[in-house]
């Protein structure tokens, strides 16, 4: 069996991935796909410690699991309405540079 | 320990009713907008006060099949005010009693009352000053009757305390009635703020009292429950700084009767609050009769004589009572001397007579001071409604120099008027000659200080009173007649409803004396126990010890009394009859003194100059522009305002870049900042 902590690594792997793409990159589309980079290793470190959790206790827990269909319903929400925005913000910008959608400011 | 009393369920029936019909009024006023027609609403409302009476009247019966030491009925409704657990509770009750003093006070203030609200129905008839008038009227006046009898029937003193502001806010909604007239507004005003100060001293009195009962083990709101601990409170002093008189220790129970009395000062238009009751005559001529001259004005008479155990073992406030009383009433008197209206001239006199009862109680002679209380209330109900009617047939012309004659005139009212002047001028066998007879003796017999000079005072006030009060009638009913003759040819006795309760009340201003017949007139024509009143008040109050006196001092009292009234009304038929010219020429010739008394001794001028500017400048000045707006306005609430702005200004916004770039850094930031402090990595 795939040890835990294997599991939890490749998680926070996955997610500094994201973060980090998230920092950097200024190509919305590349954004967007690293929040949902983000997203999915935090539901990969919610089923490695639902599994944990199930093994302690001796029963079957499926809390984690729950939540990671949430999170699921969420993401597709999220990137329906940033598709959005990005669709229209290309329609008009012909651009998806977030750099030049600066005018919301002091 | 006074026992429990019995139970009736009738009594809270007695103030409800009016406020049920004043409930009404004001809902049909100020939300729906639609009053009931005049005539209507001046029915409902003195339905009401006439139910009331019927009700007192039973329980008055019930009262009556009691025996003697056990005349006290309960009514018990709900616990108002709740706090505290254990031997610290504190619970005041809405819950009514009804004893022999407050029975005496319930039958006058229904019976009063009923009458002036039906006098009230024809002098509001022609009132076209403001529409709804005469609903407005009914409410505030039915409101008012509530309250007062909230004030007589409570049986604890936060009850008491509720009935006593309402009394004084329907006192002030009634004084500035044709608020349009900005005079009657600070008329209004004026009595409002007078009272406050009174009030300031009551809510005193009842913390001390409270803490006191309280220090004792047992807090108790209800009089029953503070009787029962008259001994412990005797016991208690309070310190007071080195400066003052009879330093360091005053009783307590004589510092909580000077505070409660100044509450009755307010209420009761004595010196030196008294400057709001003549200034009170701005209201309608009803409520001048029925507030500040039957019932409001003598909720502070009716305090003391409901604490009259607190009062009898505290003998210092007593006599500071007795003086004050003795000396308002003779300075009101004189007052009244010089007034030309007809209105002022009985704000004085009620100002003098509530003297009188305040001579009485702190006497020690609280039955006095009730059945002063209570023949004066008919007396001075019935010339307050006579002068109505004679301002009604005048065309609202309250001078009496415009003036005279009106005895040819005014067929129906001039017998009831002139019964009124005589039974304040205290002729026998009317009975304000019984009930100030009482208070005299009562003064002569006190244990007070100086009691002599009280009861020489009181007789002074007794010619003074009858002189005031003939020269009143004389320039009014008598000689020639000095109105303008388009006013003179419209001259006419008003209508029944005005008529008809003057008679009523001037039937009893003659036969009330029966009531309180003092013994040594019984003892003339061989009744026992002639003094009705007194026995009946007897449980009610507590009794002080005074001087034996004399019957045959007692009769010679009565006769001196006589005497000077006569002697008054003899020099008012002398210089206002028979030789009119001469008060003139008095005037001129002792202008300091005439000048004196026809601005009042100058009372209001000095209280403007002494308390009433400086307050103002010290508000407008100091507080208001320097505290208010610029402290707690201008630093405190826009200051704040300003700072943060002027922050979000020049340094704040420049974190909103735009960049979306620099929002996902300080997000991650701040996320690690979270999750740093939440697993204590910075620890």
């Amino acid at each position: 069996m795939l040890p835990m902590d294997h599991v939890i690594a490749l998680s926070a792997i996955l997610f500094t991935i994201g973060v980090l793409g998230v920092a950097t990159r200024r190509n919305l589309i590349v954004m967007l796909m690293s929040i949902e980079l983000m997203l999915n290793a935090v539901n990969l470190a919610f089923v490695g410690f639902n599994r944990i959790w199930s093994q302690v206790e001796g029963m079957p827990v499926i809390d984690g699991q729950i939540f990671v269909l949430m999170v699921i319903a969420v993401a597709a929400a999220e990137v329906a309405v940033g598709l959005g925005i990005l669709l229209s913000l290309f329609r008009n910008r012909d651009s998806v540079n977030v750099e030049e959608v600066n005018l919301l400011k002091w | 320990m006074v026992d429990i009393g019995t139970e009736s369920d009738l009594l809270r029936w007695i103030p409800l009713l009016p406020l049920l019909v004043a409930t009404y009024h004001g809902i049909s006023i100020g939300l729906l907008r639609r009053p009931a027609p005049p005539r209507v609403a001046a029915l409902l409302s003195c339905a009401a006060v006439l139910a009331s009476f019927v009700l007192a009247c039973i329980a008055f019966r019930d009262l009556l099949a009691l025996p003697d030491d056990a005349r006290l009925l309960v009514d018990d409704v709900y616990t108002w005010i709740g706090a505290g657990i254990g031997s610290q509770a504190l619970s005041a009750e809405v819950s009514f009693q009804f004893d022999p003093l407050s029975a005496v006070m319930t039958l006058i203030v229904t019976f009063v009352g009923s009458m002036i609200h039906i006098y009230s129905i024809g002098y509001m008839e022609d009132d076209h000053r403001d529409d709804k008038g005469v609903q407005r009227f009914f409410c505030y006046l039915n409101l008012f009757t509530f309250a007062m009898l909230v004030l007589v029937l409570s049986d604890n003193l936060v009850l008491m305390f509720l009935g006593w502001e309402g009394v004084g806010l329907c006192s002030y909604l009634l004084i500035g009635f044709w608020y349009s007239d900005r005079f009657n507004a600070f008329c209004g005003s004026k009595a409002f703020i007078v009272n406050r100060i009174g009030d300031f001293g009551f809510l005193i009195g009842l913390f001390l009292l409270f803490g006191a009962l309280a220090d004792l083990g047992h807090p108790a709101v209800s009089f029953a429950g503070i009787r029962a601990q008259l001994d412990g409170l005797l016991q208690m002093s309070i310190a007071v700084p080195a400066w003052m008189p009879f330093a360091p220790d005053w009783k307590l129970v004589n510092v909580i009767g000077l505070c409660f009395f100044v509450g009755a000062c307010g209420k009761s238009a004595q010196i030196p609050l008294y400057v709001w009751l003549p200034d009170a005559m701005a209201g309608p001529t009803p409520v001048s009769a029925l507030i500040h001259a039957a019932t409001m004005v003598t909720a502070g008479v009716y305090m003391v004589c409901r604490l009259s155990f607190l009062y009898a073992v505290a003998p210092e406030a007593s006599a500071v009572i007795a003086w004050t009383g003795a000396i308002t009433a003779l300075v009101a008197a004189t007052i009244a001397i010089a007034q030309n209206d007809i209105k002022k001239v009985l704000a004085y006199s009620t100002v003098s007579q509530l003297g009188y009862m305040f001579l009485a109680a702190g006497c020690g002679g609280y039955t006095a001071a009730i059945f002063h209380l209570g023949t004066h209330a008919f007396f001075k109900a019935l010339l307050f409604l006579g002068a109505g009617a004679v301002i009604l047939a005048m065309h609202h012309e309250q001078d009496m120099q415009k003036m005279g004659g009106l005895w040819r005139r005014l067929r129906a009212t001039r017998w009831v008027f002139l019964i009124g002047v005589c039974t304040i001028a205290g002729f026998p066998p009317l009975s304000g000659f019984f009930s100030k007879d009482e208070i005299l003796v009562s003064a002569w017999a006190s244990q007070v200080p100086g009691h002599t000079w009280l009861y020489g005072i009181g007789l002074a006030t007794a010619g003074v009173t009858a002189f005031y009060m003939f020269r009143l009638w004389y320039l009014t009913f008598c000689g020639e007649c000095r109105a303008p003759a388009e006013v003179r040819s419209h001259i006419h006795d008003p209508n029944g409803f005005v008529v008809n309760p003057l008679r009523v009340l001037a039937f009893f201003s003659i036969v009330a004396g029966v009531a309180g017949l003092p013994q040594v007139w019984g003892d003339l024509i061989s009744i026992e126990d002639s003094n009705s009143l007194a026995n009946f008040l007897k449980p009610a109050l507590a009794a002080v010890e005074p001087h034996a006196i004399e019957h045959q001092t007692e009769l010679w009292m009565a006769f001196s009394a006589v005497a000077i009234a006569l002697l008054g009304t003899g020099a008012a038929w002398l210089l206002y009859l028979r030789r009119p010219r001469v008060p003139a020429w008095l005037a001129a010739h002792f202008s300091v003194v005439y000048r004196a008394l026809v601005n009042k001794y100058y009372v209001d001028e000095v209280y403007d100059a002494v308390f009433v500017r400086p307050l103002v400048a010290l508000s407008d000045r100091v507080l208001y522009r320097i505290v208010d707006a610029g402290w707690i306005d201008g630093i405190g609430v826009n200051g704040m305002a300003r700072s943060i702005r002027a922050f979000a200004a020049n340094g704040l916004k420049y974190a909103q870049s735009g960049l979306t770039q620099s929002y996902v850094f300080f997000m991650i930031v701040g996320a690690v900042a979270i999750v740093s402090y939440l697993l204590d990595w910075l620890r």
